[in-house]
């Protein structure tokens, strides 16, 4: 770790303050009694579809300059899609998948 | 009447715990091989309790020091909790001094029980949904403690485990993707992202891909109104 603990302490405060704000924000803007507006509710609807797909690709946000090309984050994607529509086991999909990314980073396109 | 609650509770966070138990350790297990002590996984999940955000901030600590950007991505990130948090208005009403912590604590698998699951009629709601969350937390930082303390015992090549959380959430999208009629908002997301990443490079792009699924979601509003469908 390149932080010294009071930086690591403070970014570690600064990720639980905006975690929090998201978790008390609608109960401070909508007390007890008061109906979110309409539009609102529909994003409450949408919106945790979308960030999942945020999500993956932010964690694949280092491939296109990547010297591998992506082929082994492509490759244990394909495999966990294949293994979940197979088998439906959330932990089996996720720890498989993950054993395979780390063989194939370690091994074939060390 | 805890003490029914908490045996009501109890049935519905077994899976979760399970999935706690091997998520956390794979967080704590990491975390120690990128050098950190113990109290950071146990901190950390203790007081984020969010499991993506961790895993992310895992990354930012190992970045430059920039705890603003580290404030606004922990908001993004998060955002679905507002609409969790929108879900729960009603839920969480007359449950007193253990609304905070019901807040505090609400991590997705929390809400997915919380919000799905009518205890029975001789249980307070209140507590059953404390307990959830309560029992929910200790499982997963007991793991990323656990998780963390494994690290100094056993050792192996551990390059590439950060691919846990990619694996994570993809098998979350495909969760989702089985259980939704309209996969629009799920490729909405994706597609929005993917398009910001390749304009505006790795480090900036979250921000206008967080603005453009909003953008597309105001216009998907906006031309298929459907006013039936607004008191679901």
């Amino acid at each position: 770790m390149t932080m010294t603990t009071t930086q690591a302490v403070i970014t570690i405060a600064a990720v639980v303050l905006g975690t929090m704000a998201t978790r008390f924000i609608p109960f401070m803007i909508f007390p007890e009694g008061k109906n979110p507006p309409e539009f609102v509710q529909y994003l409450g609807t949408v919106l945790p579809y979308a960030a999942i797909g945020l999500l993956i690709i932010y964690c694949l946000k280092d491939v296109p300059s990547s010297s591998t090309h992506g082929l082994p984050e492509a490759i244990a994607i394909i495999f966990i899609v294949l293994l979940h529509k197979w088998k439906k086991s959330t932990l089996l999909s996720i720890g498989g998948g993950t054993i395979l990314y780390m063989i194939l980073v370690q091994t074939v396109f060390h | 009447m805890k003490k029914k609650a908490l045996k009501a509770a109890f049935p519905y966070t077994i899976p979760i715990g399970i999935g706690f138990l091997f998520l956390g350790m794979s967080y704590g297990f990491m975390m120690q091989s990128k050098g950190f002590s113990v109290w950071y996984p146990f901190f950390m999940s203790m007081f984020i309790f969010a499991g993506s955000m961790e895993f992310v901030t895992a990354n930012l600590l190992l970045s430059a020091f920039s705890p603003i950007a580290a404030f606004f991505l922990a908001l993004v990130v998060n955002a679905r909790h507002l609409f969790y948090g929108l879900s729960m208005l009603d839920k969480y009403k007359n449950t007193e001094w253990k609304k905070f912590y019901l807040i505090f604590g609400m991590c997705d698998e929390s809400f997915t029980v919380n919000c799905t699951v009518t205890p029975p009629d001789d249980v307070d709601r209140g507590w059953f949904m404390f307990f959830v969350n309560l029992l929910n937390q200790i499982y997963w930082v007991l793991a990323a403690t656990a998780g963390a303390l494994l690290g100094y015992v056993i050792h192996f090549d551990t390059t590439g485990i950060e691919f846990v959380m990619t694996a994570l959430f993809v098998v979350m999208f495909l969760n989702q993707w089985e259980e939704a009629k309209d996969h629009r908002p799920a490729l909405t997301g994706l597609i929005c992202s993917a398009v910001c990443l390749l304009l505006f490079g790795n480090n900036k792009f979250i921000v206008p891909a967080m603005i453009l699924i909003i953008l597309c979601f105001t216009a998907e509003h906006k031309y298929s109104k459907r006013p039936e469908v607004a008191a679901k």
